[in-house]
């Protein structure tokens, strides 16, 4: 009878409770301080606004490492609530194949098609007309960032694009500074190629590489010019022997190196180590060429669960992410840019306020990750974790190989 | 009469129902598994498995891939080091351990110590105890030899080495345990009978102890050979396969493009090609050990 009451009053509680709680898992790949400080905002959002709880499923060692893990688990019927990809091809096949919940209701209920500038972003999310993914931030890659404490220690001006940085090298050196930061991981030796060939040549050029996949510009004298510019790289980071992105940050943020080039995200570093745009470093966007950004970024991903609650507490998740609020507050400390085109960004810095005049004007490209498959891009960056590591490879070499592989793409 | 005899299938009925489960995971996971990967690494799969048939192009593209060639090439200096190395080492240490020497359970749990450890620890204590900044070169030049200079982990041309240095840490002690208890079956008289006749210990242990020691040494070969096959997580922990892709292995090539670079056919491929390998050296060794009449 005690037992019966119990559970009776239990029972009224939940009812008084009002919808069902959900445990929602979120994996991601953002593990380093600044990407940290951003998804506990998004934890925060859904912990307040809904009655939902933000399970954090965090998976260290960048994406090449975290996908695998992602796909093995929806693949194998042990999906997550919701995962990040970056959006274009990466998720293609899990949504093909029918194992990707279908978003088109949230997205029209919210006007996503109005709301997200630039459009490309939903475009890479469509998947015959129908939406599978929620854009959550505009990255792009195309920064060079420069550390001014090395500079005055080598007692010359800090850089303004991508040639004064090559000449200032030497200076650097005698200083006993590494010139050029970068991690010893493929995917941020063929990003900063890429970055290369978006800011130092017109963009037909990538547009040809890369959407077209015309072996022969690959194999053309103009990237010709951009291997022996990322053989300059390669002379430039012989010495920094760090693998993760945020070490190589952290190399300029010290000043013991003179810049990387790295995608917007390293803005979060230089935020959570206290540090001012233009006074303590420099942000060149396009290398301080062509004023040119490519918008890609990451994006939620929501896998097709049994549990009819859980599905439900996914599309409040959904729509949540895009709330201009939660891209405001997410946005500011992940250095990234909001989707939303009509969010107020004072609170942004010297270097986002760059980034987004840009997008403004329109200038913008789309991501590698939009335009080549995972199969693809591995092959690419193999190419460039070899071509980095070891000397002995010539930029012809390289070039042959890389021309090889946009021929083979699909 | 009428009793006829049992019919052999219902002999021992007991025993078969209990190595159905089995027979069956024999069947289906192990034989069937590799059947429909071999089948699925002729086909253009991408993230999930999909039956349009390319023909060899999967194999085209994997032997035209340098990784591919690196990995098949660093394999065989590792497997080839490994089994000499620790063979030998493994031989030596147990014949050492088998000279009634004091404190023997002492030293044998210290030896064998490391092979309680996985392999990503031992990956991740040899990456740090190669690091030139931390690791032993920096302790030799902090003692005052300034030009020492060991840093096999940065460079490519010897990195297989510095991995390989950490696998036979981590897997000779296994080894000798394995030997000392082959030298223990043997039997005392032997010794006793060699030194009668004023034969030198080195030679004992070479003519007479090494052969009578063939079974221990075939399990042991089969023990190494498969470590070494499937070599993975001591890569992925030590080197991740740099620098550059001096390190890479068959496995991580496989595992990479089946997950990382969402190309099924191409790491189906790789593993098949991984399979043959196996079989070319397990098939005639089965033969010579099964096949025809038995030695001995």
């Amino acid at each position: 009878m005690k037992k019966l009451t119990i559970l009776s009053a239990t029972t009224a509680l939940t009812l008084a409770g009002g919808a069902y709680a959900a445990d929602l898992e979120v994996t991601h790949w953002w593990t380093s301080g600044g990407e940290a400080a951003a998804v506990a905002e998004l934890a925060k959002a859904l912990n307040e606004k809904t009655e939902h709880n933000w399970v954090d499923g965090a998976i260290a060692g960048s994406g090449g490492t975290a996908r695998p893990i992602m796909i093995s688990r929806i693949t194998g019927g042990d999906p997550m609530a919701a995962t990040q990809f970056n959006h274009g091809r990466q998720a293609e096949e899990l949504v093909e194949a029918g194992l990707m919940r279908d978003l088109t209701d949230i997205a029209e209920a919210n006007n996503w098609r109005e709301v997200i500038n630039p459009p490309s972003l939903l475009d890479a999310c469509t998947v015959d007309g129908k939406v599978y993914c929620a854009p959550l931030n505009i990255h792009s890659w195309q920064w060079l960032w420069l550390s001014h404490k090395a500079y005055e220690d080598a007692g010359i001006p800090v850089p303004t694009n991508w040639d004064e940085f090559v000449a200032a090298a030497p200076k650097l050196e005698e200083a006993g500074k590494v010139p050029m930061a970068m991690g010893q991981q493929g995917w941020q030796q063929s990003g900063a190629f890429n970055v290369m060939i978006i800011s130092l040549l017109p963009k037909e050029i990538y547009l040809s590489v890369y959407q077209d996949k015309d072996a022969e510009v690959a194999a053309g004298p103009e990237v010709a010019r951009i291997f022996k510019a990322a053989a300059d790289a390669r002379a430039m980071s012989a010495d920094s022997n760090v693998q993760d992105w945020n070490q190589a940050t952290n190399m300029v943020i010290t000043g013991q190196a003179g810049g990387q080039i790295m995608g917007d995200w390293a803005q979060g570093e230089f935020q959570v180590a206290g540090m001012t745009a233009g006074e303590d470093y420099t942000c060149l966007p396009g290398l301080g060429v062509n004023q040119t950004l490519q918008a890609g970024g990451d994006a939620f991903y929501f896998p097709v669960l049994s549990d009819d609650e859980a599905t439900e507490a996914q599309g409040e998740l959904a729509q949540l992410l895009l709330t201009p609020e939660v891209q405001v507050a997410f946005n500011l400390k992940k250095g990234s840019l909001p989707v939303r085109g009509d969010v107020d960004l004072d609170a942004a810095n010297d270097c986002m306020k760059k980034g987004l005049e840009i997008l403004a004007s329109g200038d913008s490209l789309p991501d590698v990750n939009q335009l080549i498959s995972s199969d693809t891009r591995t092959q690419i960056e193999e190419l460039f974790v070899e071509f980095f590591a070891d000397s002995s490879i010539t930029p012809e070499d390289a070039q042959a190989r890389f021309a090889d592989i946009i021929g083979d793409a699909d | 009469m009428a009793a006829s005899r049992p019919s052999t299938l219902l002999r021992n009925l007991n025993a078969k129902i209990a190595a159905i489960p089995m027979i069956l995971t024999a069947l289906v996971v192990f034989t069937g598994g590799t059947i429909w990967t071999v089948a699925y690494s002729f086909t253009k799969s991408g993230l999930l498995p999909r039956w349009n048939f390319v023909g060899l192009d999967q194999y085209e593209r994997l032997w035209g891939s340098r990784r591919w060639m690196v990995s098949i090439e660093n394999l065989f200096i590792y497997g080839a080091c490994m089994l000499v190395f620790s063979f030998v080492i493994g031989f030596i240490l147990a014949a050492l351990m088998d000279q009634k020497i004091r404190f023997e359970n002492t030293f044998r749990t210290i030896i064998l110590y490391p092979f309680a450890l996985s392999f990503i620890v031992t990956g991740l204590v040899w990456q740090w105890l190669l690091n030139p900044d931390l690791g032993i070169a920096s302790v030799i030049r902090a003692m005052g030899w300034e030009s020492f200079d060991f840093d096999p982990l940065y460079n490519a041309q010897i990195a297989i080495y510095g991995v390989l240095i950490a696998g036979l840490w981590q897997g000779t002690g296994l080894i000798m345990v394995l030997m000392l208890a082959g030298l223990r079956g043997i039997d005392q008289d032997i010794w006793k009978a060699s030194r009668v006749d004023g034969i030198p210990a080195w030679k004992t242990y070479i003519f007479i102890i090494i052969p009578m020691m063939r079974p221990i040494f075939i399990t042991t070969l089969v023990i190494v050979a498969s470590g070494i096959v499937k070599v993975y997580d001591l890569i992925v922990a030590q080197t991740g396969g740099g620098p550059g892709i001096a390190t890479e292995m068959p496995a991580k090539y496989v595992y990479d493009y089946m997950f990382g670079g969402q190309n099924l056919g191409q790491g189906f491929a790789a593993s098949t090609m991984m399979l043959l390998a196996v079989l070319i050296v397990v098939i005639p060794w089965a033969m010579l050990e099964f096949g025809g009449k038995k030695r001995g």
